[in-house]
């Protein structure tokens, strides 16, 4: 699974990423987490506003920082 | 560009309708001119239009979002709704703009990019939106 984290790096983005990696090892996933700072990377996937989440090339969410639960759902489990 | 998150207050999107007719470009043309003077940030309605995941999810997760329609077919305000998106809504009809018969001169520009701040000054949802925390990544 392709897991792309999409913001500049601050605060929430860095929350997202956090919240992303709790979910992948409580799951058990095998998962690559790339996150991505690039404004192209970022608005080249019609982002507008971070941070986003990304699974598989698929936008989960955006603008805020999803609860872990949350994250599991778009993560399929 | 995408929307500088550590900014101060909620994300606030814009969404022309761009019509073909010069209410529609009149509507492209305001909204560009609040866009560069950081009212807020404009976005693409072909993307929210087209399913564009990234475009339906900013949507979503922004704490504004506001529609300007050339006329009251309303392209831009059904094509938010139709994602379960309320915006504030700005009508050009409603400031007595007619389709065919409203030159797109730089007064009627600042005229509308003027009415469509104000809206968004006196709206409950703006207000609210205000002091929430919620769209950006360091508010």
């Amino acid at each position: 699974m392709m897991i792309e984290i999409l913001g500049p790096g601050c605060f929430k983005c860095q929350k997202l990423e956090e919240v992303t990696k709790q979910a992948v090892s409580e799951l058990g996933i095998d998962a690559f987490i790339n996150h991505i700072t690039d404004y192209n990377g970022i608005t080249n996937r019609g982002i507008m506003i971070t941070p986003a989440l990304v699974v598989d090339g698929v936008v989960k969410v955006a603008g805020k920082v999803p609860s872990l639960e949350e994250v599991k759902i778009f993560l399929g489990k | 560009m995408a929307e500088n998150c550590c900014g101060a207050g909620g994300v606030k999107l814009l969404y022309p309708c761009s019509g073909a007719a010069d209410v529609g470009e009149l509507a492209d043309r305001a909204v560009r001119k609040l866009w560069k003077q950081g009212f807020a940030q404009k976005t693409c309605l072909a993307g929210v239009g087209g399913d564009v995941p990234g475009f339906v999810q900013s949507a979503k997760g922004a704490e504004l979002n506001i529609t300007v329609d050339g006329c009251p077919i309303a392209c831009a305000r059904k094509s938010l709704e139709r994602i379960g998106v309320k915006p504030i809504s700005i009508m050009l009809a409603d400031l007595g703009f007619k389709k065919g018969e409203s030159p797109v001169t730089e007064e009627n520009i600042a005229r509308i990019a003027g009415a469509v701040e104000e809206a968004c000054s006196i709206s409950p949802k703006a207000e609210a939106g205000a002091s929430l925390s919620g769209g950006g990544c360091c508010s």
